[in-house]
């Protein structure tokens, strides 16, 4: 119950539910495009810095079996949601893939979340998580968008989906800030922390606000996605989850790692996916596959999965 | 003072066709455009790219051949399934040979 409140009573997540109460109400609250687009930047480069200067005190053989059970959790993901989806659901090749991608695929700000609340209870992790954000985000996407080309004609859309996946903004922040970090090191992670360090969890508050606002813009069309979607989009990131905590724990993470590790398994991409699915599977429908990532399994995740998968990390590492 | 009458196309589309709609304009002969970001709503409703934000408009000024080569491409590559909208206008310009 503890683990649950301290999630709740942070700035972050009220800011969430403050945003999504905006939207509701009709209020004229919403960050300005520019600025929203700002904030993302600076989240995702900043983790990326952090995460590139632990790779630098980090060796090689602490990383190389994580990064093996993330590989694997990242490219099986889209095959059992794009199995699930298509015998349970009865969705057609172009829906079930286009979901599968988003579910594949990992949302940088849940997990980003997630690290926050781990500083916030004092738990000690691995500094070189977010390298895995990297990782795990592309893996799926790539996945899903091959299941949808063997079950269309033609393969026109797919080179190019798989070059907004590996040059869009966040995943080239995320891998640029972790290879700066890890040139630079220590010493100039230190000359930046004023900017990047300590504002951190600010700008996560302000961004949440925005994100509260968008996914409970998006609760009317949520009518469209059916019964089966609203639970896939709760069931599929428990198991996700639950999952991706026991890959950590066997591939010999910590407790605050294997936590890590199973909420961005359990996250699904509303940003990267959904550029990247929308070029190279134009038939499928956009709000079958975006609605249910963002007004269900995102709030989901960042109020009751990060303390859910927290606790179950607890009792499973030890 | 000698001016010349061309074809002005617009097209507003979601945003994340940008790139490839760029690439189809030069391809059908456009020697130059303009792009903005828009706001609005259509019988789609709003865009999956609606995290990101916008929508784009590409206004180009082409020859009448050109104009009907980039509407058979967007007609045989888009209209089923995006959001896009496109029109061509007559206009008069001087300098036409900057365009055509």
């Amino acid at each position: 119950m503890d683990l649950i409140q301290t999630n709740l009573l942070t700035p972050m997540v009220l800011a969430f539910v403050l945003g999504g109460i905006g939207a509701r109400v009709g209020s004229d609250l919403k960050l300005p495009d520019a600025f929203y687009a700002t904030l993302s930047i600076y989240l995702v480069f900043a983790i990326g810095l952090k995460g590139g200067v632990a790779l630098s005190e980090s060796s090689l053989s602490e990383i190389a079996t994580p990064s093996l059970g993330v590989l694997l959790l990242g490219g099986l993901t889209p095959l059992w949601c794009f199995a699930i989806l298509r015998r349970c659901g009865r969705f057609g090749v172009p829906d079930a893939a286009a979901i599968a991608a988003h579910y594949g695929s990992i949302s940088i700000v849940t997990f980003i979340a997630g690290i926050s609340y781990l500083d916030t209870l004092g738990v000690s992790y691995e500094g070189f998580l977010p390298a895995f954000a990297a990782l795990l985000e592309i893996p799926g996407i790539l996945v899903a968008l091959v299941l949808a080309q063997r079950g269309m004609d033609g393969g026109r859309g797919l080179g190019e989906g798989i070059r907004e996946t590996l040059t869009g903004r966040s995943i080239l922040l995320l891998a640029g800030g972790l290879v700066i970090g890890l040139l630079s090191g220590p010493a100039g992670l230190d000359k930046v922390s004023p900017f990047f360090v300590d504002p951190f969890q600010g700008a996560l508050t302000l961004f949440l606000l925005e994100m509260g606002r968008v996914a409970a813009g998006r609760l009317e069309d949520l009518r469209q996605s059916g019964a089966f979607l609203l639970a896939f989009a709760i069931i599929v990131p428990v198991l996700q989850g639950l999952l991706g905590v026991v890959v950590g724990a066997a591939t010999g993470l910590s407790a605050g790692g294997s936590f890590a590790l199973g909420l961005l398994s359990a996250s699904g991409s509303y940003i990267a996916a959904p550029a990247a699915v929308r070029l190279a599977i134009p038939s499928a429908n956009p709000s079958l596959y975006l609605t249910p990532v963002l007004a269900i399994t995102f709030p989901f995740n960042l109020t009751v999965g990060i303390p859910l998968f927290y606790g179950f990390a607890q009792w499973w590492v030890q | 003072m000698l001016t010349m009458k061309v074809k002005l196309i617009t097209i507003i589309a979601e945003a994340v066709l940008e790139e490839r709609l760029v690439r189809d304009l030069r391809a059908a002969g456009a020697k130059g455009f303009t792009r903005s970001e828009v706001r609005g709503e259509g019988s789609r409703g709003r865009r999956v790219g609606d995290v990101e934000g916008a929508n784009v408009r590409l206004e180009s000024l082409v020859s009448p051949e050109a104009a009907d080569r980039i509407l058979e491409t967007l007609n045989e590559n888009y209209f089923e399934h995006y959001a896009i909208v496109a029109f061509v206008e007559d206009v008069t310009v001087v300098r036409g040979d900057k365009y055509v």
